[in-house]
């Protein structure tokens, strides 16, 4: 599975918060989650992100509460992955059990927001299509990967039973 | 390259020979635990996917234990979902009413819980288990449900941190102490994602309660698991309570280890961690002058028998101080029948305390002897976040059962050398 996305970049420590203000959590839709979703990281990001884009962070991206809300708003916001020094332990079960991919890269702060990426899950590498210079990241393996392409853990438990 | 305690056992349920710290696995598990709390949302989401059965009737646990007795209508809704999916899915090991206890001292009691075993719990204390030699770990309730549905948990194989305890243990120094010391030391992130495996000879001599107590906390420096490497004392524990066989597995000795902390115990005194992080650690001849109203003796951390004969040894032939409230909380019914058996309540009730059931109780500020505003409390539990016994503006001081019990008989922080 391959990824191709423009670059929204954020800093260390990114926490659920930022992520998805707790004055927006009344309501668990995802559309309506996506419409604030890192507004108080960047008021303009819902309003310009396009589908597929990537959100890039440096390191303990998810940080915070358990809320599952978090890697709903960031998938339901069109984010086809997030790729990050490393992330919070909660957050990055969170986001497979979402659906919503992530990669931890040692290089992640080498991107720039506006920067084009491709992003290949199955050999973990990524391409940074303006220099062509490429970036090394864990390959998602198969089993999780599944997980993401049915949309999340429940949905892919439910092409089990 | 060989592997940790922690590898083997993640190996083993993955099946493959060989995992390496960062893998992503998918894993067989052989206990699945749900409270009042998480299981309500799991038992939703299980129901949502369609699932007509669990994967193994023997192998989901469910234990009513947070608010339970209820304490209100909204605790016996919870309780009434549980009772209806464990009825309706012939659950093995399900505990109610007088069979109920603090789950993490229930399951291992029962020999639900077994060395090498990989148990998921959706409750973060889960990482008990790790004292018997098992890879236990705290998971969500989405976790949960697809766990109860296929009998599989997706995880990340950690790096593992090596803890060496050298030395002797000072009179009134228990597992409690050396697993505060070391939260005090690297901090309540210092094993963040990572194994903490605990070794040394202190280690050896330890019982499997203490074990168990240090496994406990295990989550409270951010770790994702404890675990110990099972010997003849695991094996006289579980031998005559095991519901299944199991298996022991230890560490090679070229497993590569992120860390290796050496701690001499020789040094150590009694800890209290003060409000508001587990990370907060003071030896006690540094607490100076804390008053204090109410001390709680119980919990999955120090609620077993061991940790009651303690308190009682404390406390025999003295009275709780004028004004403080001590409450005892055994945390399952054997712990509860074994120390009325063995006189300890008669010692408890001279000395003036209050005797609860079975139950996590004010440990998570449910019921039970919640904390007013101003007020300050010496607990055996294991956190002592913001508002975690009762009013956000009261105190939890973390402490082992022997120093709580002399608390409640000085009135403030103290240890039992200070008892006439
Ligand atoms: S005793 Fe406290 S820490 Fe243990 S399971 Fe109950 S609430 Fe959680």
């Amino acid at each position: 599975m391959k990824v191709i996305g423009k670059v929204w970049k954020f800093g260390d420590d990114i926490d659920t918060d930022l992520i998805i203000p707790a004055r927006y959590l009344n309501t668990s839709d995802p559309a309506e989650l996506a419409k604030h979703c890192m507004e108080d990281a960047d008021p303009e990001f819902a309003g310009k992100v396009e589908k597929s884009d990537i959100i890039v962070a440096d390191k303990n991206f998810g940080c915070g509460s358990s809320r599952e809300h978090a890697p709903i708003a960031i998938k339901a916001a069109g984010i086809s992955c997030v790729i990050a020094k490393s992330f919070a332990r909660i957050f990055y079960r969170n986001a497979f059990n979402m659906g919503l991919p992530i990669l931890e890269c040692e290089d992640a702060d080498k991107f720039q927001t506006g920067d084009s990426l491709s992003v290949d899950f199955d050999s973990g590498i990524i391409t940074c299509l303006k220099t062509g210079q490429t970036f090394y990241s864990r390959p998602i393996p198969p089993f999780m990967q599944e997980l993401v392409q049915s949309g999340g853990l429940m949905k892919y438990i439910q092409k089990k039973v | 390259m060989g592997m940790t305690l922690t590898q083997k056992i993640l190996a083993v349920h993955a099946q493959k020979d060989h995992v390496n710290p960062g893998d992503l696995i998918n894993a067989r598990i052989d206990v699945a635990l749900g409270n009042d709390i998480t299981a309500p949302i799991a038992i939703e989401r299980f129901n949502e996917s369609g699932a007509k059965t669990v994967f193994d009737k023997d192998r989901v646990v469910l234990v009513p234990d947070h608010f339970v007795p209820n304490k209100d209508i909204k605790s016996a809704m919870q309780a009434k979902i549980l009772r209806e999916f464990a009825h309706k899915h012939q659950l093995t090991y399900f505990y109610d009413a007088g069979e109920m206890g603090v789950e993490h001292a229930l399951l291992p009691e029962k020999g639900l819980v077994l060395p090498g075993d990989l148990v998921i719990g959706a409750d973060s204390h889960t990482c008990t288990y790790g004292g018997l030699g098992a890879f236990a770990t705290g998971v969500g309730s989405t976790d949960l449900a697809a766990a109860m549905v296929t009998g599989e948990v997706w995880l990340k194989v950690p790096e593992s941190i090596k803890f060496v305890f050298k030395g002797e243990l000072s009179l009134w120094v228990e597992a409690k102490d050396l697993i505060l010391y070391t939260i005090g030391k690297i901090g309540v992130d210092g094993a963040l994602y990572q194994a903490m495996e605990f070794t040394g000879p202190v280690i050896e001599k330890m019982g499997i309660a203490g074990r168990m107590t240090m496994a406990n906390m295990a989550i409270e420096a951010g770790a994702k698991n404890g675990i110990f490497a099972p010997d003849a004392v695991t094996e006289a524990y579980v031998k005559d309570r095991a519901v299944r066989n199991y298996v022991f597995y230890e560490s090679d000795p070229d497993a590569e280890y992120a860390k290796i902390y050496e701690f001499d115990c020789s040094n150590i005194e009694p800890q209290v961690a003060f409000p508001h992080l587990p990370e907060n650690v003071r030896g006690l001849s540094d607490v100076g002058e804390v008053l204090i109203d109410q001390v709680v003796i119980g919990s999955c951390t120090n609620g077993r028998i061991e940790d009651m004969r303690v308190a009682a040894q404390v406390i025999k032939g003295h009275k709780v101080a004028k004004g403080i409230r001590l409450i005892i909380i055994p945390a399952t019914p054997y712990v509860y029948r074994t120390a009325l058996q063995e006189g300890l309540f008669e010692i408890f009730l001279d000395a003036g305390a209050v005797i609860s059931p079975p139950t996590c109780g004010p440990c998570l500020g449910g019921h039970m002897g919640i904390l007013a505003k101003g007020e300050r409390a010496v607990a055996t539990t294991n956190r002592n976040f913001v508002g975690r016994m009762g009013h956000p503006e009261s105190e939890v001081y973390l402490a082992s059962p022997s120093v709580a019990a002399a608390c409640a008989v000085l009135g403030k922080i103290g240890g039992p050398d200070q008892l006439q």
